[in-house]
């Protein structure tokens, strides 16, 4: 089947199997490796993508599932050179340690980012209680996504002034 | 601990942020299912249902049918070539594939070659196998018994399911201490089976080149150069030589131990490419990563601990029975069958201790690896901890007290202990006092006693562990007859800038910044010039890899002493451009001085320089320097942790309220990675305490094979942890350093269970074995008439 998507609004045509996965369009038909496979079972959310502004587990969906609609994914995240407040905030308060399952963090923190600007500790932590990390004991993850959080509504805030 | 170098320098002692994050943040690591290579092909793997049972046939009919695949491989093709076996590290014997029968559930029993994944698993779905069940034997008491199956039919003369008997220690003396004793305890301790899960399942690619004979394989591996060596050893008969392979381990998305075996499917990976000529990709799903590859664990302790009624600790004795399923296929030091596990007597001062393990066969998958620790001391330790805590209740002591009154003496130092070992610095009672400190110890107490009155139920626990790592002085630690050192080799480049190299391999610890950072220390060349490689057999030196927390006080060790010897040759190349002689040369880090006239110096840049134009005559150009490091002694990291429970009473449900790890690792390296390792520890430690278990029915179908109910923490679980730290360095270390990785895993599960036992000894609860769920709490608390 033919299918179209738009990753990181860049647009992509190929042909697939009605059953590929998004996660094997991703990452073997497009090559964008940076989103990762854990369990197969939509539990561990190392494949988390951004699907029309939802995070979904890209083991889950079927690529033709995905046509005609929009996906980011950690690839889309710098900008111009400019890493994302997530990006800075991982690197800043060491959320990350073998980075396996970093990016479906990312992606996950983003989409819930987006509508809960000022969250608190306890409301991140169950945002991303769908994604598995087995190496920082979440205590570093929160804090990268509070990081974000607050560089986000600076940003915002200063937006919004002008 | 003084730092000696600047923030740009970023020696020992700074938190400078890892040289790994840049590639992760932007999706851009490399890890082994990320590699494609033109051509390649795709391996999946059909796995047996039965737990026991002879293979009739496997028709392999319909697989052939399906479009793109290529070859369905048997152990009937690999026993042409004598590969249908393996040795395991511990000298056993482990199938690749089975000829005549399976021996747990998940076995591998046929590979299918395809063009594609899922044509291959499409191939797996439908090859037929016919089996003849055979009965299970899972209990390994009931293993051991008169009559039970022999499952090792492959193995002549074998008559029994018994693998090995060892012990240490005085029996006699032992004996004698509890024949005297006042006060004893014994306790029977499982401590289940459980699985790493990396949330990178294993895998790899192998590619044999025909044309130059040579074998390239990525693969998830912490031990690249042992892997290399023992592919050699066991192929060499089909014409792999060891400089026509080359092992590569890419970024690795965890390992804990996991990553250390060889696994079937990286053998049959091999095989396919070396029959075929193609690249073969093999990457296993979740359900066969937890499933199939080696457990940890699985210790059936009977633990007795002796005392006098003053509350003075005496003697220790443990019986136990080890679960290695059918093969044991355990990554320890091969004179140590059960690791070092005879830790066992811990932080305390106990004048007589004897330790007995017995290794049994059952129909489960094989292993014995470490879940993050140290050969078998989280086994040690919660045993340990576990036995005093239930000690000191016994008395009417108050744990806390009871530990300072027993701990080994920091003038004790260095201790020998028991059983053995030789620890090299400790300060117990310092580290405790500082977790009982910071945590509020005795106003937990009023509170909990305020509660118990109310009806509440809250616990405090404490654990205060002695870890054993770094592994180990050639003279007592190899693995398959290789020498546990590790290396570290350095080239300085004519700019000053360098690459370091190392036979270990990280896994998500950041050792490209903390090796990087201990060159820094040492020569005084900004962590940012430093460029650390690992994982590249081809290129980096030989050492036995990355696990048993010995990365820091092995490899790490060696940069210390690479460095030195750069220094020493640096020296003299320093003392020919200032025309001095080398002793009167004075070095800090970067910098060599003239004594008395600091003004006359020559930096580390101004020496690479000179190394490549300007060296003296008769001294050999560049200045490159390689170690090989034997340490000589392990290292003993320690600390004590102090965890707060509070349990519903209608539900079960344990919820750790706070936990505050005080740890001592030596002298620290970087304190942001430190404490990352300490918090990831910890959750691995919550881990096993509260939710992990693999368990077998009684026909030996797997319960929580999968991530459904193989319970993995996440964030909501996990406490916010608490940390802080005592610094004790390694008399005998380079550096002063012991490592870290690990300690959290080991320490954890006994503050937790103590907790739990903590709020429950006025109801007459002695022990609970983790992991401790709702269930199980729920049914106690009924037990004990506790009712909503």
């Amino acid at each position: 089947m033919r299918v179209q998507v738009t990753i990181n609004g860049e647009k992509h045509e190929a042909d697939v199997e009605p059953r590929l996965l998004l996660v094997h369009l991703i990452r073997e038909v497009l090559r964008l490796t940076g989103t990762h496979i854990g369990c197969d079972t939509t539990h561990c959310g190392a494949c988390t993508v951004i699907l029309d502004g939802r995070p979904v587990k890209s083991c889950t969906v079927f690529a033709v599932q995905a046509h005609e609609r929009e996906i980011m994914t950690v690839e889309g995240l710098e900008q111009n050179g400019a890493l994302h407040p997530l990006q800075e905030g991982f690197m800043a308060e060491h959320g990350l340690q073998c980075g396996y399952c970093t990016p479906g963090m990312l992606m996950t923190s983003h989409a819930f980012l987006a509508k809960h600007p000022a969250p608190s500790e306890d409301e991140i932590r169950h945002a991303i209680s769908g994604n598995l990390c087995r190496c920082t004991g979440y205590v570093n993850i929160v804090k990268a996504v509070q990081h974000a959080a607050a560089k986000l509504r600076e940003t915002a805030g200063a937006g919004g002034a002008r | 601990m003084t730092l000696r170098t600047s923030p740009e320098v970023g020696g020992m002692g700074h938190s400078i942020k890892r040289k790994e994050d840049p590639r992760f943040i932007r999706g851009k690591g490399t890890y082994v299912d990320d590699v494609v290579l033109p051509g390649m092909l795709y391996l999946d793997i059909v796995r047996s249902p039965h737990a026991h049972a002879k293979i009739v046939k496997i028709d392999a009919t319909k697989a052939m049918a399906v479009p793109g695949v290529l070859a369905v491989i048997t152990g009937q093709d690999l026993a042409k070539y004598n590969l249908h076996w393996m040795p395991t590290l511990m000298s056993d014997t482990q199938m690749v594939l089975p000829v005549e029968k399976v021996m747990y559930q998940a076995q591998e029993v046929a590979a299918v070659l395809a063009t594609s994944r899922y044509a291959a698993a499409d191939g797996a779905a439908v090859v037929e196998v016919e089996y003849d069940p055979l009965p299970a034997v899972v209990d390994p008491h009931k293993a051991l018994e008169p009559g039970a199956p022999v499952l090792r039919t492959d193995k002549k003369d074998k008559k029994d399911n018994h693998i090995w008997h060892w012990e240490w220690g005085d029996r006699a003396a032992t004996d004698r201490a509890f024949a005297e004793a006042d006060v004893t305890v014994k306790e029977q301790i499982y401590i289940p089976r459980i699985h790493v899960a990396s949330i990178e399942t294993c895998g790899c690619i192998a590619h044999f080149d025909k044309v130059d004979g040579k074998l390239t394989v990525w693969m998830t591996t912490q031990a690249p150069h042992a892997i290399r060596t023992v592919f050699a050893l066991v192929a060499g008969h089909v014409g792999l030589a060891e400089h026509k392979i080359r092992i590569i381990s890419p970024d690795i998305g965890g390992g804990f131990g996991g990553k250390v075996p060889v696994y079937p499917g990286y053998v049959i990976a091999v095989a396919a490419s070396v029959l075929t000529g193609k690249p073969v990709k093999w990457i296993e799903d979740r359900m066969e990563n937890l499933q199939a590859d080696s457990f940890a664990r699985d210790y059936h302790i009977t633990a007795e601990l002796a005392g006098k009624k003053d509350g003075t600790l005496t003697a220790l004795r443990i019986k136990t029975l080890a679960d290695h399923g059918y093969t044991d296929a355990a990554a320890n030091p091969s004179k140590f069958p059960a690791g070092l596990f005879h830790v066992c007597t811990g932080s305390y001062d106990l004048k007589a201790a004897h330790v007995e393990v017995d290794g049994a066969y059952t129909n489960k998958p094989p292993g014995g690896i470490a879940y993050r620790c140290s050969f078998r001391v989280t086994e040690a330790v919660h045993t340990i901890e576990r036995m005093v805590d239930i000690m000191a209740h016994q008395l009417g002591q108050d744990p806390a007290a009871f530990r300072m009154k027993n701990f080994i003496r920091p003038e004790q130092f260095p201790y020998k202990s028991a059983l053995g070992w030789e620890y090299d610095s400790g300060n117990y009672g310092g580290a405790l006092q500082k977790a009982m400190d910071g945590i509020g110890y005795a106003e937990l107490r009023r509170e909990q006693a305020e509660k118990r009155k109310r009806g509440e139920l809250m616990g405090i626990g404490i654990s205060s562990f002695t870890e054993i790592v770094g592994a180990g002085p050639s003279k007592h630690f190899d693995i398959l007859g290789l020498k546990m050192f590790d290396s570290c080799e350095i080239r300085i480049h004519p700019t000053g800038k360098a690459i370091a190299r190392f036979g270990t391999k990280s896994q998500g610890q950041g050792h490209e910044t903390t090796y990087a950072q201990i060159l820094a220390e040492e020569l005084g060349i900004p962590a940012a010039d430093i460029q650390v490689e690992e994982g590249d057999t081809d290129t980096a030196p030989y050492g036995l890899g990355t696990y048993a927390s010995r990365s820091t006080p092995v490899a790490g060790a060696a940069a210390a002493v690479a460095s030195r010897k750069i220094i020493d040759k640096g020296r003299k190349i320093a003392a020919h451009l200032l025309e001095v002689a080398p002793e009167d040369l004075v070095y800090e880090p970067g910098k060599f001085s003239v004594k008395g006239s600091p003004n006359r110096s020559k930096t580390i840049q101004d020496v690479a320089f000179a190394a490549y134009t300007n060296h003296p005559q008769g001294m050999e150009a560049g200045l490159e320097a390689v170690s090989y490091y034997d340490p000589p002694n392990l290292t003993y990291p320690f600390g004590s942790y102090i965890c707060v429970v509070d349990i519903d009473k209608g539900t079960g449900e344990v919820k750790v309220r706070r936990f505050l790890a005080i740890d001592d690792c030596g002298n620290i390296i970087n304190p942001m990675i430190v404490q990352g390792q300490v918090h990831g520890g910890l959750t691995m430690g919550l881990a096993p305490a509260l939710f992990e278990e693999i368990s077998y029915d009684e026909f030996g179908n797997v319960q929580g094979g999968s991530f459904i109910d193989y319970l993995l923490p996440t964030a909501v679980e996990t406490p916010k942890w608490e940390t802080g730290h005592t610094v004790t360095p390694s008399p005998h270390h380079p550096l002063g350093a012991k490592g870290v990785g690990e300690s959290a895993t080991v320490g954890a599960p006994a503050a937790i269970a103590n907790a739990v036992v903590d709020a429950l000894w006025h109801l007459g609860v002695r022990h609970v074995d983790i992991p401790i769920t709702p269930p199980k709490v729920w049914k106690l608390l009924r037990e004990k008439g506790v009712t909503e």
